[in-house]
C-alpha cells in the first residue's frame, strides 16, 4: 500500500485541538460559566474547520493511505505514532467535527451544572473518537478507542437522567468487555506478524497483507467481533443502548448515536474484513442472522416504546442492523451503501436526538403521551422533525433512501432472502417513525402544559442546520461521497474476495493503473498485479 | 577486612550499607533529639535519596559479589530502585498521619528503612540463605510496623495474625529449601539447578518445588494463601498498608522470579502448572471478592491479591518476555497502588477513619487534586488506557499470548473487566455524590508532592512507556545463570 506524507501534520491538528480546548478550560474559573461555554464552543468550531480541509485535500484517484504521520513512540515493542486517512475515515473524521460542533451548542442551556467538567469531557470525548478513526498503528488505535469510554461514562453518570449510574456503569462494563477481548485479538495478530515478518509492529497496514491461518482467523474474528459489535451494537450485546441513550444528556445521545456506533462498523472495515478476510466469509451467516434479527427486533421493539427517545434507540438498534447487513453482503455496492448509511445514520438520528432533547429541555418529560399537537405550537420544530423522520426512513430525495437503495441492491444480488427481510425492516421503521410523529405532532395541543412551548430559538436551529443541509445534499447528489468511498471498498474488496479487480491498483513499483472499464468487465485479471 | 572477603564485595553492597548506616542514624537523632518528628523524616528521607544515588552508579552492572552469595545485575538494580522508591513515598505520606495519629515517629521511619533493606537482599540474592535473611529482615520489620497503632485493636489485631501466618509461611519455605539443599547440597542458586537438572523432575524435587512456591505464594499473598492480607492491610497504618502491598509485593516477586528462573530452569514445565492455578486463582478471587467491599483498604487489599495474579501471568510465560512483563507491571503497579494508598491516607483527620467508601463521598469537590488522582489511579488500576495500568498489562497479557497461554490471557482480561466494576464504584462516590463527611481534607506539601509523583507517573507511562520497557528488558536479560566472580572496577 503506497502512503502519502503529509506535508502539514493535519490530522495531528485536527486530533489536538479539542485537546487544547481542554488544557485551556482546565484553567478557567468554574464559575464564569458562559466564558467557559465560549471556550468549549469556540474549540469545537475550530476543530471542525481544520478538518475541513479533508473534504477538499483528499484525493480520490490516490488509491493509497493519505496525509501520513509516523513517528517513533514506543519502540521496545513496535507501537507508533502513525496516522492516515482514506475516503471512509476522511468521512467519518469530519461527520465526527461537525457533531462536536452541534453537540456542544446544544449544550448551551441545557447543562447548567458542572459546566465545566462537562465541557471538558465533551471535548476529550471528541479527541478520543478522532484519533480512533485516523489511526494506523493498532495499539494507537486501541488507546484512543478506550480513552472514549471515560468521558462518556461521565457524561452518562453525571448529567443523565433518573436512571443514570446504573445505565452509565451498563455502557462501561459491555464496552469494557468487549474491548479487552479484542485487545487478546490484536496481540494474537501482533505475535503472528512477528513470526511471520521478524519486526514487532502494530502497522495496521502492514496487518491487511498477512495471510493468517484460518484457524488463527477464526479465533481473532470472534475476538474482535465482540468488541466491534458491542460498540456497533449488534443483537444480542444490544441492550445497552437503550439504557445509555435514554439516560444520557442530549449532547452525549448525540454523540453517542451518531459516532460512537460508527466505531463498530469503522472496526469490521477497517480491521476484520481486510485482516481477517477467510474468516469474515465463514461467519457472514453469523453475522447476517444476528443483523437481520436486530433489524426485525429493533424495529418491533420499537413500535412498542412509550418513551420518545427509548424509542429513537431502539430505531437505532434497527438501523445498524442495517449498516453490517450490507456490510456483510461483501459487495461493493453493499459496502458503500453500508457506509452512507452510517453517515445517513449520524445525521438523522443524531437530528432526532437533538429534537428529543428540545422539548425534554422545555417539559423535562420523554412520555409520548404528554405530547401531541406540537406542530400548532411550533411549527419550525415540526417541520425539521418531519424532515428528519423523513430521513430516517429513506424517503427518496433524502440521504436515508441513497444508503437503503445501495445496501438492498447490494444485499440482492448475494441473497434475495436477506434483501427481504431488510425491507420488512424499513416498513416497520417507516410504522413506527410516522406513529410517532402524529402521536406527538398532529392533532390538537391535548396537554395544556404544551400551550406556551417556545418555538426553535435561533441557535437551536443552527444546530440543525447542517443536519438538513446534508439530508439534502447527500439525498440529491451523493456522487463527492460515493467517489470518496471508491477506494476503501475496493481495498476492503481485494481482501475478502481473490477475484475481485479495483478501478485503481498499484503497480509492484508504486504507480498507480487506472482501468475504469474493468469494474463492468469481470473476467479479466488484475491489471498490473493488483493491490500487493 | 574478614578472611576470605575482599574490597570488591564491600563495594558491591555499599547501597546497603549506606541503607544501614542510614538507619542507625535516624535511631540516633530519635534517641537524642526532642521535637524530632521532622528531623527524622528528614534523615530517613536522606538516606533513601542517599542510597538512590549510589545505587545509580551500579546501574548496567552484571556481577555477583560476597562469594557468589549477591548478584549485582540490572534484574536487582531495577527492584531494588522500586523498592526505595516505594519506601520514599510511604515515609512522605506518613509524616502528617502519624501527626493525626498520634505515633512517635522515630522508630517508625527506623523499620521502613529496616523493611527496604531486607527487600534488596531478597531482590540481589542467589542464595538461599542470603534470600531468607533478607525476607526475615523485611518480615519482622513489617510484623512491628503492621502493629505500629498500639491502641488501636485492629492494628493490634492485624500484627499477631500477620506473624502468626507469617511465621508459619516461613516455616513450610524453608522446608521447600531444606529439600533442595537435600539434592544438590548447596544454598546456591546455580548449584542447585545444575543438581536439580541432574535430578530431573523426582517426587523429592517436586516436593521442594510445592514448598518453595507455598511459601512465596504467601508473601505475594496468592490465592489461596491470601486469607491474612485483606485483615492485615486494613488494620495496619495505611501508609505501611502501601508499603506492604507494593514494597513487600515487589521483593517477594524479585525472590520468586530468582529462585524459579535461576535456581529452577529445568523444571520449568513442572512449576508452571502451580503458577497457571495460581494466576488464575489469584486473579479471580482477588476480583470477585473486591466486588463486595465497603471498606476502601479491604477493597484496595483484594484488588492487589489481583494484581499479584496478573504478575504471575508473567512468571507462567516462562520466557524473557514474561519476566520483562512481571517487572513493567510491578514499576507501574508502584505508581498506582501507592498512589490510591495516599489519597486513602489523606482522607484520615482527627474526626474521620477514612477508610469507607462512603468517605470518599464528594471529594472531588472538597479536593479536586485528591479526586483527578485518584480517578486516575483507579483507571490505572483498572487498565483503562492512557493510564501506565494499560501498558502493564499490554505487557502481561501479551507475554501470556505470545507463549500461547490463550485461556489465561482471556480469563486475565475477563477478570480486569471486573475489576473496572469496584474501581468505578469509587469513581462514582467521589465525583457523583455530593455529601460530604466530616471536616475539611487538609492536603499538605508531602502528601501533595506524593499524589503529583504517583499522578504524573501513571499518566505519563501510561503516554510514553518507552524508558520502563527498556529498563525492564534490559533488566530481565541480566536474569539467568550467575555470572563470574568479579574484582573491582
Amino acid at each position: 500500500m503506497i502512503m502519502s506524507e503529509a506535508e502539514i501534520p493535519l490530522l495531528s491538528l485536527i486530533l489536538f485541538t479539542p485537546l487544547v480546548g481542554v488544557a485551556i478550560l482546565l484553567f478557567v474559573n468554574k464559575h464564569s460559566e458562559d466564558t467557559i461555554r465560549w471556550i468549549a464552543n469556540a474549540f469545537a468550531m475550530l476543530g471542525f474547520l481544520v478538518s475541513v480541509p479533508l473534504w477538499f485535500i483528499y484525493d480520490t484517484q490516490n488509491p493509497g493511505w493519505q496525509l501520513v504521520e509516523r513517528h517513533a513512540w514506543i519502540p521496545s515493542i513496535g507501537a507508533e505514532y502513525f496516522l492516515g486517512i482514506d475516503g471512509f475515515s476522511a468521512l467519518l473524521v469530519l461527520l465526527t467535527t461537525m457533531m462536536g460542533v452541534i453537540a456542544t451548542l446544544s449544550s448551551w442551556t441545557a447543562i447548567t451544572m458542572r459546566v465545566k467538567e462537562f465541557y471538558v469531557f465533551l471535548l476529550t470525548l471528541q479527541a478520543g473518537m478522532i484519533g480512533a478513526f485516523v489511526s494506523l498503528d493498532f495499539l494507537l488505535f486501541f488507546l484512543f478507542w478506550e480513552v472514549m469510554l471515560v468521558p462518556m461514562y461521565f457524561l452518562i453518570g453525571i448529567w443523565g437522567s433518573d436512571n443514570r449510574l446504573y445505565s452509565a456503569i451498563k455502557f462501561f462494563l459491555y464496552t469494557l468487555v468487549g474491548s479487552v477481548v479484542m485487545l487478546l485479538g490484536i496481540l494474537a495478530v501482533y505475535f503472528y506478524s512477528y513470526q511471520v515478518t521478524g519486526v514487532y509492529t502494530f502497522d495496521i497496514t502492514q496487518f491487511h497483507e498477512l495471510n493468517m491461518p484460518f484457524d488463527l482467523q477464526w479465533w481473532v474474528f470472534l475476538a474482535f467481533f465482540l468488541g466491534f459489535a458491542v460498540k456497533v451494537p449488534m443483537f444480542p450485546f444490544h441492550t445497552w443502548l437503550p439504557d445509555a441513550h435514554t439516560d444520557a444528556p442530549t449532547a452525549g445521545s448525540v454523540i453517542l448515536a451518531a459516532v460512537l456506533l460508527k466505531m463498530g462498523t469503522y472496526g469490521f472495515i477497517r480491521f476484520s474484513l481486510p485482516i481477517l478476510p477467510e474468516a469474515t466469509q465463514h461467519f457472514v451467516p453469523m453475522v447476517v442472522t444476528l443483523s437481520i434479527i436486530g433489524i426485525v427486533y429493533g424495529a418491533l421493539v420499537a413500535m412498542a416504546q412509550r418513551d420518545w427517545k427509548r424509542l429513537i434507540a431502539y430505531s437505532s438498534v434497527s438501523h445498524m442492523g442495517m449498516v453490517t447487513l450490507g456490510l456483510f453482503a461483501l459487495t461493493p455496492v453493499g459496502i458503500t451503501g453500508s457506509i452512507v448509511q452510517q453517515l445517513n445514520h449520524g445525521i438523522s438520528t443524531g437530528a432526532l436526538f437533538l429534537l428529543v432533547g428540545i422539548v425534554y429541555e422545555r417539559r423535562h418529560t420523554r412520555e409520548i403521551s404528554e405530547y401531541g399537537g406540537l406542530s400548532k405550537v411550533m411549527p419550525v420544530y415540526a417541520a425539521v422533525f418531519l424532515i428528519m423522520t423523513m430521513s430516517s426512513i429513506g424517503l427518496p430525495t433524502l440521504n436515508g433512501f441513497i444508503g437503503e437503495v445501495l445496501i438492498l441492491q447490494g444485499i440482492f444480488v448475494v441473497n434475495k432472502v436477506w434483501a427481504a427481510f431488510a425491507a420488512t425492516g424499513i416498513v416497520l421503521g417507516a410504522a413506527y417513525m410516522l406513529r410517532l410523529y402524529q402521536q406527538t405532532m398532529f392533532g390538537e395541543v391535548t396537554n395544556p402544559k404544551n400551550e406556551t412551548l417556545s418555538d426553535l430559538s435561533l441557535r437551536e436551529f443552527c444546530t440543525f442546520a447542517p443536519l438538513l443541509f446534508l439530508a439534502v445534499w447527500i439525498g440529491l447528489y451523493p456522487k463527492p461521497f460515493l467517489d470518496r468511498l471508491e477506494t476503501s471498498v475496493d481495498h476492503v474488496m481485494v481482501r475478502v474476495n481473490g477475484d475481485y479487480t479495483p478501478r485503481l491498483a498499484v503497480l509492484e513499483d508504486g504507480q498507480v493503473a487506472v482501468d475504469g472499464d474493468i469494474r463492468l468487465d469481470p473476467l479479466p485479471g488484475p491489471v498490473g498485479g493488483g493491490a500487493p | 577486612m574478614p578472611a576470605g572477603f575482599t574490597a570488591a564485595d564491600f563495594y558491591y553492597i555499599l547501597p546497603e550499607i549506606v541503607l544501614t548506616a542510614g538507619a542507625l542514624v535516624v535511631l540516633l537523632v530519635d534517641l537524642l533529639f526532642k521535637d524530632r518528628d521532622d528531623l527524622t523524616l528528614t534523615a530517613t528521607l536522606g538516606t533513601l535519596l542517599v542510597t538512590g544515588v549510589v545505587l545509580f552508579s551500579f546501574v548496567g552492572v552484571d556481577t555477583t559479589a560476597s562469594r557468589g552469595l549477591l548478584a549485582i545485575d540490572g534484574f536487582a538494580t531495577l527492584f531494588k530502585f522500586i523498592f526505595l522508591f516505594a519506601a520514599a513515598v510511604t515515609v512522605l505520606m506518613s509524616s502528617s498521619y502519624l501527626k493525626v495519629e498520634g505515633v512517635p515517629a522515630g522508630e517508625y521511619y527506623f523499620l521502613i528503612v529496616c523493611a527496604t533493606l531486607g527487600m534488596m537482599f531478597m531482590a540481589s540474592g542467589v542464595d538461599l540463605i542470603t534470600l531468607f535473611i533478607g525476607l526475615e529482615t523485611m518480615a519482622v520489620s513489617f510484623y512491628i510496623l503492621v502493629g505500629f497503632l498500639k491502641p488501636n485493636q485492629r492494628s493490634n489485631e492485624a500484627s499477631v495474625k500477620y506473624y502468626l501466618l507469617g511465621a508459619f509461611s516461613t516455616g513450610i519455605l524453608l522446608y521447600g529449601m531444606s529439600l533442595l539443599y537435600a539434592v544438590s547440597g548447596s544454598t546456591n542458586l546455580g548449584e542447585i539447578a545444575a543438581a536439580v537438572g541432574a535430578e530431573g523432575s523426582s517426587g523429592l524435587v517436586i516436593l521442594a518445588v510445592i514448598l518453595v512456591t507455598a511459601g512465596m505464594a504467601f508473601k505475594i499473598a496468592a490465592v489461596p494463601f491470601h486469607m491474612w492480607a485483606p485483615d492485615v492491610y486494613e488494620g495496619a497504618p495505611t501508609p505501611i498498608t502501601a508499603f506492604l502491598s507494593v514494597g513487600s509485593k515487589a521483593a517477594a516477586f524479585a525472590m520468586l522470579l530468582r529462585v524459579f528462573v535461576e535456581g529452577l530452569p529445568t523444571v520449568v514445565a513442572d512449576w508452571q502448572v502451580f503458577f497457571w492455578w495460581l494466576a488464575v486463582l489469584t486473579m479471580t478471587v482477588g476480583n470477585v471478592a473486591a466486588i463486595t467491599q465497603s471498606n476502601i483498604k479491604r477493597m484496595l487489599a483484594y484488588s492487589s491479591i489481583a494484581h499479584s495474579g496478573y504478575v504471575l501471568i508473567g512468571v507462567v510465560a516462562g520466557t524473557s518476555r514474561g519476566w520483562t512483563a512481571a517487572m513493567v507491571y510491578l514499576v507501574v503497579y508502584a505508581f498506582m497502588q501507592l498512589g490510591a494508598f495516599a489519597v486513602v491516607t489523606a482522607l484520615r483527620r482527627r474526626d474521620v477513619v477514612g477508610d469507607e467508601l462512603k468517605d470518599l463521598s464528594g471529594l472531588y469537590s472538597q479536593s479536586p487534586l485528591a479526586a483527578v488522582a485518584m480517578l486516575v489511579f483507579m483507571l490505572s488500576l483498572g487498565g483503562i488506557p492512557p493510564t501506565a495500568g494499560f501498558m502493564g498489562k499490554i505487557w502481561i497479557f501479551g507475554a501470556a499470548i505470545d507463549q500461547g497461554f490463550v485461556s489465561l490471557a482471556i480469563i486475565g482480561v475477563v477478570n480486569s473487566a471486573i475489576s473496572l466494576f469496584y474501581y468505578i464504584r469509587v469513581v462514582v462516590f467521589m465525583w457523583i455524590k455530593d455529601e460530604v463527611v466530616g471536616s475539611e481534607i487538609t492536603i499538605g506539601p508531602a502528601m501533595a508532592t506524593v499524589l503529583c509523583v504517583t499522578l504524573v507517573g501513571s499518566i505519563v507511562f501510561g503516554i510514553y512507556p518507552q524508558p520502563i520497557f527498556e529498563q525492564a528488558l534490559a533488566a530481565a536479560s541480566t536474569l539467568g545463570p550467575a555470572a563470574s566472580v568479579a574484582a573491582l572496577p
